[in-house]
């Protein structure tokens, strides 16, 4: 967690991660900021998403549509805030020449979006029966 | 016996960033054009004023990736400017934001 403390201080501090290392290739450098907007845009769809559900699915009960919204809403906060840290994680191991960091979240992620996609078919299965 | 080393050539990787850039705007737009949608189905001033919000983050998002296009155009061929954790910083904080907008508008 202290790991991940630091890291926000580095976002809005882009002298410190300049003072690190050495300069990596400008192509490495471009290569990481498309990565992160692809990131970005994955939580943009997931706030589509979000929005979807709550505009699209109205024969839901509320309950049901609320919580898939804020679960969509909720990963897409995630997603956002974990894709400006892996990038600077990233930027700093290539600094340093490290490896670059290894990470989970895009299995969590794929889990995630399944399970909402398994609560969406049961949801619409109910509620056509309903 | 050797000269100066040449400029190193860029490639497309400025184009391939900008254009990434463009993309991650016109999903930004999609997702405000979602709020704007869900304010004119519920129509309260709260809704409404959600929906301003959204709008002012879709143009920061697009001020920013307009700034960084700009950059990554007029650079040369040697050194581009870097992305700054801070603009990316700014960049997450829109498209939390907009998230934070659209769970405001569930209630």
């Amino acid at each position: 967690m202290s790991e991940f403390v630091r890291n926000v201080r580095l976002w809005f501090a882009p002298q410190e991660i300049r003072q690190e290392g050495r300069t990596p290739d400008y192509r490495f450098s471009l290569a990481n900021e498309r990565t992160f907007l692809a990131w970005l845009r994955t939580a943009l769809a997931l706030i589509g998403g979000g929005f979807a559900v709550d505009q699209f699915l109205p024969d839901l009960p509320w309950a049901w549509r609320v919580g898939l919204a804020l679960a969509l809403l909720g990963s897409g906060v995630l997603c956002s805030l974990r894709a400006v840290n892996h990038w600077v994680r990233c930027e700093r191991a290539m600094r340093r020449g490290e490896d670059l960091p290894a990470t989970r979240f895009p299995a969590l992620l794929g889990i995630a979006v399944a399970v909402v996609a398994v609560a969406m078919v049961v949801v619409v299965l109910v509620g056509w029966e309903g | 016996m050797n000269g100066p080393p040449p400029p190193r050539d860029p490639g497309l990787q400025p184009e391939r960033t900008r254009l990434a850039w463009r993309r991650t705007t016109l999903s930004n737009t999609v997702a405000a054009v979602l709020a704007v949608k869900t304010a004119l189905h519920t129509r309260t001033a709260a809704g409404f004023a959600v929906v301003a919000m959204c709008a002012l983050l879709w143009l920061a998002f697009l001020t920013l990736a307009h700034r960084r296009i700009r950059a990554l155009a007029t650079a040369d061929a040697g050194g581009s400017p870097r992305l700054t954790p801070r603009h990316a910083a700014a960049a997450t904080l829109c498209t939390a934001a907009l998230a934070v907008c659209a769970a405001a508008l569930l209630f």
